[in-house]
């Protein structure tokens, strides 16, 4: 019965929506950049990027709004340069994804630390509050479940169906999805598969970065080290989860998020009998799962880690 | 006939290196007129196109498309200009939809809708003016390769190609579809399109073109009206000189080196099996052909006979006693050699010497490797050497990497390293595919050298010609499932076509 | 322009890709040193002294070499064969975890076999801890690559399970640290009063084992295959999921070798801080070194040198160290591009 109680409260829930958001924002970004061909393992770095950008730029005076514009250039930058080594020269996207990482988030860390030198906790900044949705907040146990949250959650959600509609309704996300799927056809169309895929690869890191901005900026008001902590590479397991599809993914993630707000419930109902370590290993166990149940039926997309190069085939 | 001028290439060179892959190449295109570009592989058919695509730079002259001049043009351009081409290789995305897979390209990259609803109802009447019903909502993997062509053929029109070049049109194609094929092209003439074939396939280019042009190292070297032509002339303007093609002459069959018995491999999602209860003998002193239109389950029973598939029933038998699936180690052991389908991926390792690529199956084995632990160098250098000669592999040295061997060159690599130990059965899937006439006898007379050796043979080829030529016996594969063994010396293609079709 | 390959690699072009590339990487310190209001001279002169200026300071990057030159070679080994193990983090924690429980105190032998039984069983432990990747990657079709690095995460936090629980040593006043390796499990400092350690021998002995193995083996030359086209290699007769399953074997051992010596050669006993990041860091050693075991060994001094060097410049100009990782990173970004140009050469249409 007490577990049951979990599930009754709107804080749960509400909590669900909280942890799913990065996930949501960082996985539709990964989604983008695999639709078009290339794996871009640099996610980890650049929600670090994100998060750490977002949060300075509201520290020195910037508003909320243009936080998450900042910290999505920022992601669009790193996401540049890894597709002018993957999709222009062709490199080993592994080897590069992971270099960008590190690189994105020892950089983050140099600013901060530079910044300031002498805290180990930096300082807290005003983060968004919550804009309960008129009308529909005021509902019973929904309204505060679902409809009161902060203008960036809403945004995370809105851009489920906005990554959709561009996939599946637009001539560019067309060109997308036949990078993924074999570039020669849009070659032999007189199309530039190096530039749809770095901007692919572009917007998607953009969302990664503002995935990691809600963190500091919406979810939490400060910058911490190591506060990424493993999600990027748990939403590289979700985009495989999700079987490449925005809505899938959306899906995973809330179902991730909400196995994550359960696993702290436990945590304060059990935790006297198991180690809280257990309970933090959840979310990574849960990813390796995720991945061997679909991996059977996964379809990757038929071009993802192949580099293109002009006229190979023609 | 409208006697109008579409397409006017003249006087277009092109060269890579010290190779001149184009040299003065002039070529008129008629409108309503279907003509044949005929050349061996390496001719300069392919870059020609390329220019004309503008992939390419032409190093000089010029191309005029109804009347207008196209020079430094982008792949754009020449879409703009009403030139549209459907690959040998189809260029479609397998996961989309037929309707995607069109629509690609056709709209303005950055327009935020796509107006999918009236690209649907404008193809739907194309498609019912042309006669090429395609379902629009399918997967493009869930088509058979004609209807794929017809994808391709539908795109270019969807685009108002006023000029069609075909490549290979009908290399993957049944003689029912290939007939098919034409009266479409026929009719697509009369309805004011001009075309350009380009193939290999003599027969075929004289039953649907008007004109043939022959190129031959990158020169024209012959162009004719059709009907002033006959297909020897043809041949020899192709190649040059004669290259007759080794005819096999036939043996008595050995004992069966190997058998498959009801043998079944389920594919991970569609409901109809890859191979369906499946029985084959290949025996000793005889090459065994395998026809079939490709997607028929060729390259999963050639995947089941390299070790490199598992069955989900049914027996494998060598010599007679049934043994449980052998993996590729234990095939070359057993005295089986394997020349797969795709060289590049299946074949060779491109970034590898070709003295580590010719002992890629013989690792462990003396004399190159000592105690079967360590690398004897100087062995295996000697032993590439001699089979370089042997085979007659051009190449720089032995340190080169395969991947800068020509096809031709690549693929007596692959047969030097399979031949060499004198194998009982060779699999031998594809083996002349892209090789030009030179290389092509060439193959042949080592399969044949290799079969009145006593080997058995099983050939899967997609080139009747080669069948026919080559095969005592003849299975043909349809739908995953294989015919009994037809004699091939009383086969016409015709019959062999009706049977790949599916119907006896 | 397009790129052709190279019929053969000048020599001279191997060894100037890691050059440039290490160039590189001080041009962008460089930049970040400025912003932090330091001269890029005076910094790089005071890297250097903290690296290789004194007995001391050489003690002190050879020993921090020591576990990037085993990462490395562990990461060299794997991304040979294309098996991309990003897990050598977790395979080090999983070492240490072993040497830490066999050798507080559960078994006593003399040096000379205490010492090899502990590095024997790090290795089987690392060893091990790669074997579900393998497992997922060759019958599941699982990604190695996420597979590796999510048990990262789950590796650490059994340690810090550990640490706080079974292992935990009582005498250690509340952290969460364990016991000290006995003295007969301790590797034996190389020089008086510096932390250099016998696991330096360790480090080359199995350099000079990988080199040996890659170079005259089947196994290497099998390697080299599946990792140029694993299909071709297949095909002619390489198995696969056995050759892997020796890579992975490899791999994970040689990461958990770098664990054992870390904690029975440097601190003496297991805590969660064990590794600050060696793991990944190996990834760029071998990158560096384009793979090549010897390579490993020097491209591990180097970076050990810019670590230990951005530690002394931090403390002597304020500079955050995090500069080292920075290095490191722009480094690996920078050598795939060298080395891309080893491979082909720049052709004009």
């Amino acid at each position: 019965m007490e577990y049951l109680d979990i599930f009754l409260s709107a804080s749960f829930w509400a909590a669900t929506i909280r942890i799913a958001c990065p996930l949501v924002f960082a996985t539709l970004g990964e989604l983008l950049c695999e639709r078009a061909g290339v794996l871009n393992l640099g996610i980890e770095g650049i929600m670090t990027a994100g998060a750490m950008s977002g949060w300075l730029w509201v520290y020195n005076g910037g508003d909320l709004t243009t936080a998450v514009l900042f910290a999505a250039l920022v992601g669009a930058a790193f996401g540049l340069l890894h597709a002018g080594f993957t999709v222009s020269l062709g490199l080993s996207q592994h080897v590069t994804g992971i270099g960008i990482t590190l690189l994105a988030s020892s950089l983050s860390y140099f600013i901060i630390k530079m910044l300031m030198p002498e805290s180990t906790t930096p300082p807290k900044i005003e983060s968004f509050t919550n804009w309960p949705v008129p009308g529909l907040s005021e509902l019973p146990f929904v309204g505060a479940a679902f409809f009161n949250h902060t203008p960036l959650t809403y945004a995370a959600f809105l851009c489920v169906p906005l990554i959709m509609y561009v996939l599946y309704r637009t001539p560019w996300g067309l060109a997308v999805r036949i990078a993924g799927e074999n570039p020669v056809s849009l070659e032999a169309q007189g199309i530039n598969v190096i530039h749809i895929r770095t901007l692919a690869v572009m917007l998607g890191s953009a969302l990664m970065a503002v995935g990691g901005a809600y963190l500091t900026i919406s979810a939490f008001d400060a910058f911490y080290f190591g506060m990424i902590n493993g999600r990027g590479w748990i939403c590289v397991a979700l985009v495989i989860f999700a079987s490449w599809r925005p809505g899938k993914a959306l899906l995973g993630a809330l179902l991730f998020a909400g196995l994550d707000a359960f696993q702290v419930r436990m945590q304060q109902k059990m935790g006297a009998f198991i180690p809280y370590q257990f309970f933090l290993m959840i979310p990574y166990v849960l990813s390796i799962v995720a991945m061997i149940i679909v991996a059977r039926r996964a379809e990757y997309p038929k071009a993802l880690l192949k580099p293109w190069r002009k006229g190979e085939r023609l | 006939m409208n006697e109008q001028v579409v397409l006017e290439i003249s006087q277009v060179s092109k060269r890579f290196g010290k190779l001149s892959a184009n040299e003065n190449i002039s070529l008129t295109l008629q409108q309503g007129e279907i003509i044949a570009l005929l050349g061996e592989n390496g001719a300069g058919k392919t870059t020609l196109m390329n220019i004309l695509f503008g992939h390419y730079r032409a190093d000089q002259g010029s191309i005029r498309v109804f009347g207008q001049s196209l020079s430094n043009h982008s792949p754009e351009d020449a879409l703009q200009a009403g030139i549209g081409m459907v690959h040998q290789h189809f260029t479609l995305a397998e996961n989309l939809t037929v309707l995607d897979n069109i629509m690609l390209g056709t709209e303005p990259l950055w327009s935020p809708i796509s107006h999918r609803r009236k690209a649907r109802k404008l193809l739907h009447d194309i498609a019912s003016d042309a006669g090429l019903e395609v379902a629009l909502d399918s997967k493009v993997r869930e088509l058979t390769v004609g209807q794929r062509q017809r994808v391709e053929i539908l795109k270019a029109l969807y685009r108002n190609v006023r000029i069609l070049i075909l490549d290979e049109p009908t290399a993957v194609l049944t003689p029912q579809e290939v007939d098919d094929l034409f009266t479409l092209l026929r009719r697509m003439v009369e309805g004011g399109l001009s075309i350009i074939i380009i193939s290999h396939k003599l027969q075929e280019v004289l039953s649907i073109s008007d004109r043939v042009v022959v190129l031959r190292h990158g020169r024209v070297v012959g162009e004719a009206s059709t009907d002033n032509v006959d297909r020897d002339q043809l041949a020899e303007m192709i190649v040059g000189r004669q290259i007759e093609r080794p005819t096999a002459i036939p043996r008595v069959a050995g004992k069966n080196l190997l058998s498959l018995q009801r043998v079944s491999v389920h594919g991970s999602r569609s409901s109809r099996p890859l191979l369906d209860d499946v029985s084959l003998n290949v025996p000793a002193s005889q090459i065994t052909g395998i026809a079939g239109v490709s997607g028929n389950g060729q390259s999963v029973l050639a995947d089941v006979l390299s070790g490199m598939r598992r069955i989900d029933s049914g027996e494998w038998l060598i010599d007679g006693h049934a043994v449980s699936t052998p993996t590729p180690k234990q095939l070359t052991t057993l005295g089986f050699a394997r020349i797969p389908e795709d060289r590049h991926t299946h074949g060779v390792v491109g970034e590898m010497n070709l003295w580590e690529n010719l002992m890629l199956d013989e690792i462990g084995n003396p004399p190159r490797w000592r105690a079967g632990l360590t690398l004897n160098r100087d062995a295996a250098r000697t032993t590439a050497e001699g089979l370089v000669k042997q085979f007659d592999i051009r190449c720089s040295s032995t340190e080169q990497p395969a991947a800068l061997l020509s096809g031709g060159n690549m693929q007596k690599l692959i047969l030097a390293r399979n031949l060499a130990r004198k194998p009982r059965l060779i699999l031998a899937n594809q083996p002349t595919r892209g090789l030009d006439e030179g290389a092509i006898a060439a193959v042949h007379a080592l399969l044949i050298e290799a079969r009145d050796r006593g080997a058995g043979i099983l050939l899967i080829t997609e080139d009747l010609d080669e069948l026919l030529r080559l095969a005592d016996n003849v299975v043909v594969m349809h739908a995953g499932t294989l015919s009994e063994p037809l004699p091939a010396n009383n086969l016409s293609q015709r019959e062999l076509g009706l049977r790949m079709a599916g119907s006896h | 322009m397009r790129l052709e390959l190279r019929e053969s690699t000048p020599w001279w072009l191997t060894v100037l890709a890691p050059l440039v590339s290490i160039l590189v990487s001080l041009l962008m310190a460089s930049v970040l040193i400025l912003w932090a209001g330091e001269s890029a001279f005076a910094a790089f002169q005071s890297m250097f002294k903290g690296a290789f200026g004194s007995t001391f300071a050489i003690t002190e990057t050879l020993s921090r070499a020591i576990p990037l030159c085993l990462t490395g070679l562990a990461a060299a080994v794997a991304f040979r064969a294309r098996f991309y193990n990003i897990g050598a983090e977790g395979q080090l924690y999983c070492g240490a975890l072993a040497a830490t429980i066999l050798g507080t105190g559960w078994i006593t032998l003399t040096p000379v076999l205490m010492i090899p039984l502990l590095f024997l069983a790090g290795a089987a432990a690392g060893g091990l801890a790669l074997l579900l990747p393998w497992f997922l990657k060759t019958r599941v079709n699982v990604d190695e690559v996420v597979t590796t690095l999510l048990l990262n995460f789950i590796i650490l936090l059994l340690v810090g399970y550990a640490l706080e629980g079974p292992l935990k040593d009582p005498m250690s006043m509340g952290w969460p640290q364990a016991a000290s390796i006995i003295d007969e499990g301790v590797l034996p400092a190389l020089i008086p009063r510096s932390r250099l350690h016998a696991g330096a021998f360790a480090a080359l002995l199995a350099a000079f084992f990988v080199w040996v193995l890659l170079r005259y083996s089947v196994f290497g030359f099998s390697v080299r295959a599946l990792g140029l086209n694993p299909e071709a290699a297949r095909h002619a007769g390489i198995p696969p999921a056995r050759t892997l399953l020796l890579v992975a074997l490899i791999s994970g051992g040689l990461a958990g070798m770098a664990g054992v010596s870390e904690v029975a050669g440097l601190k003496g006993y297991l805590t969660l801080d064990l590794s600050p990041g060696f793991g990944y860091t190996g990834i760029a050693v071998a990158m560096l070194a384009n793979l090549h075991p010897i390579g490993v060994v020097v491209s591990a001094i180097f970076l050990a040198g810019i670590s230990v060097g951005a530690d002394s410049m931090g403390r002597a100009l304020g500079i955050p160290s995090y500069i080292a990782d920075i290095m490191v990173a722009t480094a690996v970004l920078s050598v795939l591009i060298g080395l891309m140009f080893c491979r082909y050469r720049l052709r004009r249409n």
